[in-house]
């Protein structure tokens, strides 16, 4: 069973699934940046419907998807070890830079002492690796309640709200 | 000095908690070695070759004589009773038990102390120069916008698992770089433009390491308030594009050096407009809210050269030395900076025992309003001394170790902890250090030689800063056995320079012996007044080469 937590909850029954390229699309299919590339004119609709979603890797730049973002309802983007950060700028980058609106998902190496930078930087749900306990999960959103930069969630640095936030 | 409002101490005990459950889980068997490795490395605790080591973090090297107790505390209780002094203006505890550290951090948590981000891929620790605030040539206290970065680098989401280690320092000293800002990833010096308004001029891409790189200007004046977006914009490029197949090109000084500078600039500069006025940008309130911690203490109206210090330097020739070598000008008049050289010959450089540490607290209270600073050459600091007491302080450090008249001198050496601690080492580097102190002990030498700046790096990530030096010595593995590199004409500061290397390695016994040789040529071939530097870089490196080597 894939261990898969949305909106800080652990979620049983979700559609969707990343799929080789040799695989055909089915509903739900998330596929690889490069073959949303190849076939975009023929897959648009499919993904504008809200049933086609696409991943990114590590090593591919957020603006090779770029504008093309507001045509899904669900963005990946992979982990290959959690140690490569690269996907914490795709991700704050999709939310900012292209104000995408629809979910991010983390997929690959997602640990749970990564969920909250994850969140902070704007994925909504993650697929965490096979052997993370989620039991009591929700205490590694916050660790800590009020930090000091801005990011995708709370858009004022500490700076901005020192005297009225609340600790 | 910075003081924690509610919340910067409530993050802190939400650090302490969040590493205490990490470590539990750790000892429980559900957070595996690898797992936990950048957990540990992020929050100071390193395995070494023989034992963990823990690294303490001294914000831009500010320490107060409360901190200094509670340091001393926890290296009598956790370690053998020492704390070493880094070159990043940390302190390091070597012998702490694994288990045992985050009930260390817990208890530098209760002095607002800790060990966030002393290691691992992330923005570490930012310096300064340290004597900042206190130097008259200074265009501002750079310490309030070290603060800045602080709080901006300390757990940022978007750059927690970068490429490699990041480092940033900050100076505001028009003329002299104590900071090393061009062997630094990002370096940044405060400055004034034509308007009278501060901003930086900012260096990116220097760095040391097996790959040693002198930092250019990214840009000449960055506006105050777009410190943290412009530093944002340059760690996004580097978190994008910086190298993550190897860890010896991971650098950002490699990302610069590949894309050339111009390139870079324009991505960083295309991101920096789109992020620029943002919530990031700083407000006047907040910089003025941070700088109003930096006050000035309650300095009395004294003179320049009281009596007392006129007649004590007469009657002591000994204080009369110490006084010219470890002992500088202050911006007020009637007070003076005092360095404390931790050089003393046959103890680690840079080590500090728990005792000193107590001592040091006092004397920090009764003549310097109760602060003390490390410097990036592994010495501290006592800034703000009256004139007319430092005869009564020269005479309680001396007991103590802390007056030695050797400040960059040649046995003022910065060494890295080497083969004796280090997992990383090649070679041992302490027993060198120590060599050199006990061959050149002869003080009126050792002033007649003048400023030489002496380094000692254990390998080739370069600890001991060897690179930058005006004698530089590198520990390599020969088949096994250590030998040792040396290298001359390093500088640091605006003009730095990456050291040549003279000829083949040699073993550690030799290692003196060259050593002498070569300042025996300086000695004879030197004009009137003339550095070690400034001759070698007039004589030239192959007549040092001939010297040595003939």
């Amino acid at each position: 069973m894939p261990k898969l937590i949305k909106d800080g909850q652990l979620v049983q029954d979700d559609a969707w699934q990343v799929i080789d390229d040799e695989q055909d699309i089915q509903d739900y299919s998330i596929i690889s940046l490069p073959r949303w590339q190849e076939n975009k004119e023929a897959l648009l609709t499919h993904a504008q419907a809200g049933k086609l979603g696409v991943w990114i890797d590590s090593h591919e730049n957020v603006d090779l998807i770029g504008d093309d973002s507001s045509s899904f309802t669900l963005i990946a983007v992979n982990f290959p070890v959690f140690t490569d950060g690269r996907g914490y700028s795709t991700a704050r980058l999709l939310r900012e830079r292209y104000t995408y609106q629809g979910e991010i998902r983390a997929i690959g190496d997602v640990l749970v002492d990564q969920l909250h930078n994850l969140q902070r930087v704007g994925f909504d749900s993650y697929l965490m690796r096979e052997d993370q306990e989620l039991e009591d999960v929700l205490r590694f959103f916050k660790p800590f309640s009020n930090p000091y930069q801005a990011d995708v969630r709370e858009t004022k640095p500490l700076f901005r709200r020192r005297d009225k936030a609340v600790s | 000095m910075y003081v924690y409002d509610e919340h910067d101490e409530k993050l802190l005990q939400e650090r302490v908690a969040q590493f205490t459950d990490q470590m539990q889980r750790f000892i429980d068997g559900k957070l595996s070695e690898t797992d936990f490795l950048p957990l540990r490395l992020q929050n100071g605790l390193y395995r070494q070759r023989y034992a963990p080591m823990y690294r303490i973090a001294v914000p831009y090297g500010m320490m107060t004589s409360v901190r200094l107790r509670k340091l001393a505390h926890v290296a009598r209780k956790y370690d053998k009773g020492v704390a070493h002094v880094t070159t990043r203006q940390n302190f390091q505890l070597n012998w702490p038990i694994f288990e045992e550290v985050p009930k260390i951090f817990a208890e530098l948590a209760e002095v607002g102390m800790h060990s966030i981000q002393t290691s691992g891929n992330v923005v570490r620790n930012t310096t300064t120069d340290e004597y900042a605030g206190v130097l008259a040539e200074e265009v501002t206290d750079p310490r309030p916008y070290a603060e800045i970065i602080r709080q901006w680098s300390t757990f940022h989401p978007e750059f927690s698992f970068l490429p490699r280690k990041f480092k940033i320092c900050i100076n505001a000293d028009p003329d002299v770089d104590r900071a090393a800002l061009t062997v630094n990833d990002i370096g940044i010096n405060i400055r004034r433009n034509e308007k009278g308004e501060i901003g930086y001029r900012i260096y990116v891409g220097g760095g040391l390491g097996r790959t040693p790189i002198v930092g250019v200007v990214i840009n000449e004046f960055v506006p105050e308030e777009d410190l943290l977006t412009y530093i944002s914009a340059i760690l996004r490029v580097y978190n994008q594009f910086g190298r993550r197949d190897n860890k010896f090109k991971a650098r950002i000084k490699i990302l610069v050096k590949a894309l050339k500078i111009e390139r870079f600039k324009e991505l960083v500069e295309l991101e920096w407009e789109r992020i620029r006025d943002t919530e990031d940008k700083l407000t006047k309130e907040e910089i003025n809210r941070i700088k109003r911690h930096f006050t000035e203490p309650d300095y009395l109206d004294l003179e320049d050269g009281p009596i007392e210090l006129q007649n004590a330097r007469l009657d002591n020739p000994d204080f009369a030395r110490w006084l010219d070598k470890n002992v500088r000008e202050h911006k007020r008049s009637g007070y003076a900076i005092v360095t404390m050289p931790l050089k003393e010959t046959g103890l680690t450089p840079g080590d500090i025992t728990s005792e000193q540490l107590e001592a040091l607290a006092d004397i920090a209270e009764e003549y310097s309003f109760g602060e003390t600073r490390n410097t990036h050459q592994q010495n501290m600091v006592l800034a703000d001394v009256e004139q007319r007491k430092l005869f009564e302080l020269w005479q309680k450090l001396k007991p103590l170790g802390l007056a030695i008249p050797n400040l960059d001198l040649l046995t003022d050496v910065i060494c890295c902890s080497g083969g004796d601690y280090c997992a990383l080492a090649n070679a041992k580097s302490i027993p060198v250090a120590e060599a050199i102190q006990a061959r050149f002990d002869d003080l009126d030498y050792l002033h007649d030689l003048g400023p030489i700046d002496f380094n000692i790096s254990g390998c080739m990530n370069a600890c001991g800063h060897h690179h930058i030096a005006n004698i530089g010595i590198l520990g390599v593995d020969k088949k096994g056995e250590e030998f040792y590199q040396i290298a001359l004409g390093g500088k640091q500061g605006f003009d730095a320079q990456i050291a040549k290397i003279l000829g083949p390695s040699v073993s550690r016994d030799e290692v003196t012996d060259v050593v002498a040789k070569i300042l025996d040529f300086y000695v004879d071939k030197r004009i009137e007044g003339e550095s070690f530097i400034d001759a070698y870089y007039r004589i030239g490196h192959d007549a040092f080469k001939g010297a040595v080597y003939a």
